[in-house]
């Protein structure tokens, strides 16, 4: 996916998601730092809630452009839009301007959609960051979600990141791009299949014997590393801000 | 063998779970055909303007589908083949028997056809005293076995070598069980040559109807396809009306995205064209050729333009091949005759979301299938579509599919209600999350919805503080 | 009664919404595929060898003793081609059973007088219309002369094509040949002996057509 490059800007929103907001606040922080770190103004709207995607793939299409709708005025600025999610990066991103068509908001709902960046991507392409490693050697491997990679095009952005940093090894996921199997309420509309989906991406991570899985998406991260800690793993899951943050961040 | 309903899919794929031989045979088999296909297509420019090319020939033959099926019919007709046009199943099938009996046909051999799954043609001929015997290898093996095909490209993709074996040797007489692929082909080969010789009649599929010409196309590598349409006396060809395109010029970019990403080759063994019965002085071909046109519930999805897109299908497989759940269940759990997104968006479309009211759901929506379908089917927004018609919420498609509403549930609307409410308030949903943070921890593991998740996963922990109020500690600008 | 069931589907179908778009069909995608003569030759010979296809290159004048020993090395004693023979006269005339071991047969009558005969015949050899280097595949068109199922009964089939009769694509053929104007009763791409992966996906050669698949490609010099 080729976007039309930019220049680094000033400043810019920075989109939560409730999952982070909920159970990963602090991958929330993280992201917020890594971008004011380059000297970055970060934005943050508290009217912000959800990008509407539960909704949108529960056939729940006008509760979920109610919840779009609400967004729409928060981000108004011509700066971009970052967001810790893939998945809900696309929602905006590709998905926005669907729900949207024929609606008295289309333009404002594309007008934001396409200020929208998933995290990774805008650290890498937009910010250039160049991260100095400050810890240990360690072993990690990479989960990215089915949506960073074909909503928003994020497949090595993350990797590109993660190998930036000295001291760790990158370990391929064996079938990387393969579903984990949390598909929002797929996970409790279809629990069987999901959990038999789960627990092969487990034991392909835990095959690599990393120390870490490394994610760029909570909804991911909760179902794999959910399932790892049920199996008692050793292999610990983060989100990539987090990891990157701390890897890089002085040791308190 | 009749074709299973839409009605037990959870059952069914708790079985399919269950079924560590199912589960490894097609893991394997999964890893194979995606790992072909990629050989393929390593070109990305090339895979991206040849199906932008695939897409704008579907397309535009739907665009004018009524027309070409006018001209395909003219065209046909003037070449010798009787086309026969049949609403549904029951029609087309009776059609067939009316052209079997009028020969007295007592077998008829058969190429590969879906369609003909569709119409349980099999079961019906039986019924009627004729006997219809699959002649492609895969199809031989699962009627052998008294199986519906669980792939479409396929069809014996979930039975193995020794299976297979014990199979030829309990239906076959003096076969000896073998478990070496080449001599089970061999006995195949042997059995069926006769077939082809005695049989009244033979049935096959179309891949490409060329409306230009009047041509049947079809794809096949063992040999079976010219066989059935060139001993018997008697050829009847079945497709669904989606199938015809307009110029013959239309054909090579299809067939070249079919068979690259159906099997990753460049081309199947044999591409066959007939145009026309055996002519004055021909030695040998059929001397009536037929074209049954059926419709069974398309003309319905044609109907409006989003589900149209569904026709675009040229029966790949791909979207199967890579999609994680049908790699984990298999192709009998569907139910149906098509399997895997393909037979997900389809098959409710065509017998209703009453009848298949789970197809919708079994997906998490990872686009896979949307990334390699060779005619760019947006498979993932036809989900979402189906789902919004499973709610019989907000019905925003142009004409509502039979059964809509059929999961439509107060609770859940209630509950998405309450959801939207939170959400669509800054106010609310400042009130909700800091309450969530507070005690959704002590929320019990056996809490409907959240009993399923934490049947194989931890609860998941709310943090103390959210985002936004660590936004705010942080000093963060509001806009 | 078939005439209310058609219109019955038409006019479902004209009652629906219009299609929206353009559908450029832009083919530059497959026309811009395209090698020289020798390139063309070389490609062809490499897809199809890559299915078991057995290539040999000759020229009309020694042709028919490649044939010959081929046919022989394969221990083939019955050889069937098209009647009146449409093979180039270098290749088949002065052709004698005693000399070669191997029978020439015609398929001289129509398949109900013959079928137990073109059953049981080791090859059978056959003209080309052309050939495709894109997808390794033979063009052929059957006629009076050479039936359909000469190219698909035996468990032998030699083909012989010409070097001058290689296009790039299967598009190609269909343009330059104008194909739409005269299509025959059957036309075929026939790209290498026939085979199947239906079980265990382990590929075998010989199911209902062919097993083997001899291409003689005639050179010039």
């Amino acid at each position: 996916m080729s976007r039309t490059p930019i220049e680094k800007p000033k400043s810019v929103y920075f989109f939560g998601t409730c999952l982070v907001d909920l159970f990963y606040p602090e991958a929330g922080v993280a992201g917020i730092e890594l971008i004011k770190r380059e000297g970055v103004e970060v934005i943050f709207p508290q009217a912000q809630s959800c990008c509407g995607q539960p909704a949108f793939n529960s056939g729940q299409r006008d509760k979920a452009r109610d919840v779009a709708r609400a967004q729409l005025d928060l981000f108004r600025k011509d700066i971009p839009v970052v967001l810790p999610s893939g998945s809900c990066a696309g929602m905006m991103f590709k998905h926005y301007p669907e729900l949207f068509e024929g609606d008295v908001d289309y333009n404002k709902a594309c007008a934001l959609a396409n200020r929208v960046y998933e995290l990774s991507d805008f650290l890498l392409n937009v910010l250039k960051i160049k991260l100095t490693d400050k810890g240990e050697p360690m072993r990690v491997t990479w989960h990215g979600s089915c949506h960073s990679q074909r909503e928003m095009g994020v497949r090595s952005q993350p990797k590109d990141l993660i190998n930036q940093l000295e001291n760790v090894e990158l370990v391929e996921l064996k079938r990387e791009t393969e579903c984990c199997g949390f598909g929002g309420t797929f996970a409790v509309r279809q629990p069987e299949i999901s959990a038999a989906m789960v627990s092969d991406k487990a034991d392909d991570v835990e095959a690599t014997q990393a120390q870490k899985l490394v994610s760029g998406d909570c909804g991911c991260m909760m179902n794999i590393t959910g399932h790892l800690d049920y199996r008692k793993s050793d292999v610990k899951g983060l989100h990539l801000a987090e990891f990157l943050w701390e890897r890089t961040n002085d040791p308190r | 063998m009749t074709l299973v309903n839409g009605k037990d899919f959870k059952g069914r794929v708790h079985k399919a779970l269950k079924d560590d031989e199912l589960r490894a045979n097609f893991r394997r088999a999964m890893d194979g055909l995606m790992g072909k296909r990629a050989m393929q297509f390593t070109d990305g420019d090339e895979w991206t303007r040849l199906r932008n090319l695939g897409e704008s020939i579907k397309k535009r033959a739907l665009s004018k589908l009524p027309e070409l099926l006018e001209r395909l019919e003219e065209n046909c007709t003037k070449n010798g083949i009787k086309v026969h046009w049949a609403r549904t199943v029951d029609e087309a099938n009776s059609i067939i028997l009316e052209i079997l009996k009028s020969h007295d046909v007592n077998t008829v051999v058969k190429g590969k056809s879906m369609v003909s799954e569709e119409m349980e043609l099999n079961h019906f001929l039986g019924d009627h005293g004729i006997r219809a015997l699959e002649a492609d290898l895969g199809e031989y093996i699962v009627q052998m076995a008294g199986q519906m095909p669980s792939h479409i490209v396929m069809p014996a993709i979930h039975m193995n070598k020794g299976q297979i074996a014990k199979l030829f040797q309990d239906h076959l007489p003096d076969t000896p069980y073998s478990e070496d692929a080449a001599e089970l082909t061999a006995i195949a080969r042997k059995e069926l040559r006769r077939e082809f010789m005695e049989a009244g009649a033979g049935l096959s599929g179309v891949n490409f109807a060329v409306a230009e010409t009047g041509t049947l196309c079809l794809v096949e590598n063992e040999g079976n396809g010219r066989m059935v349409t060139t001993v018997p006396p008697v050829h009847i060809a079945v497709t669904g009306i989606e199938k015809v395109v307009e110029n013959l010029s239309d054909v090579p970019a299809l067939l070249s995205l079919l068979t690259r990403s159906a099997t990753g080759q460049p081309i199947t063994t044999y591409f066959n064209m007939i145009t026309s019965p055996r002519k004055e002085g021909e030695k040998d071909g059929p001397k009536e050729v037929h074209l049954v046109l059926l419709d069974n519930g398309r003309s319905k999805v044609y109907r409006d333009t989003e589900t149209r897109d569904t026709l675009q299908c040229i029966r790949c497989g791909a979207c199967m091949n890579h999609c994680p759940v049908y790699t984990r269940i298999g192709g009998h759990a569907y139910g149906g005759v098509y399997p895997g997104p393909i037979g997900k968006i389809l098959t409710p479309q065509l017998e209703g979301l009453d009848e298949y009211p789970e197809h919708a759901s079994a997906s998490t929506l990872c686009n896979a299938c949307v990334e390699v379908c060779p005619v760019k089917i947006p498979i993932a927004k036809m989900l979402v579509r189906l789902r919004d018609e499973n709610s019989g919420n907000c019905p925003h498609g142009e004409h509502p599919l039979k059964g809509r509403g059929t999961k439509s549930s107060t609770l859940e609307n209630a509950g998405w209600s309450g959801w939207a409410a939170m959400n669509a308030s800054s106010a609310t949903y400042k009130v909700a999350t800091t309450a969530m943070s507070r005690i959704g921890n002590l929320l019990p593991q056996a809490s409907p919805m959240l009993k399923e998740w934490t049947s194989v996963r931890v609860k998941p922990k709310f943090a103390k503080k959210t985002l936004h109020q660590m936004a705010k500690e942080m000093g963060l600008k509001d806009e | 009664m078939n005439k209310i069931v058609k219109q019955e589907i038409l006019d479902s179908l004209r009652n629906a919404s219009s299609s929206k778009g353009d559908f450029v069909t832009d083919k530059s995608v497959i026309y811009d595929k395209k090698w020289t003569q020798e390139q063309k030759i070389e490609r062809f010979c490499q897809v199809t060898s890559a299915v078991n296809t057995q290539i040999k290159q000759t020229t009309l004048r020694d042709a028919q003793r490649d044939l010959i020993d081929l046919l022989t090395e394969k221990g083939v004693r019955h050889l069937m081609q098209g009647s009146p023979s449409p093979i180039a006269k270098e290749i088949t005339d002065n052709w004698t059973a005693t000399d070669t071991g191997v029978k020439l047969r015609s398929y001289d009558q129509t398949i109900e007088a013959c079928k137990e005969e073109l059953f049981s015949v080791d090859a059978s050899l056959t003209t080309t219309v052309g050939a495709i280097a894109e997808t390794g595949s033979l063009i052929l068109w059957p006629t009076r002369e050479e039936p359909r199922l000469l190219s698909l009964v035996p468990p032998i089939h030699v083909a012989l094509v010409y070097e001058d009769r290689f296009f790039n694509t299967f598009l190609e053929a269909i343009e330059q040949e104008q194909w739409t104007t005269h299509m025959p009763t059957n036309a075929l791409l026939i790209s290498g002996p026939s085979k199947t992966s239906d079980i265990e996906q382990e590929l075998c050669y010989g199911v209902h057509g062919p097993k083997e698949l001899v291409v003689m490609v005639i050179r010039n010099n």
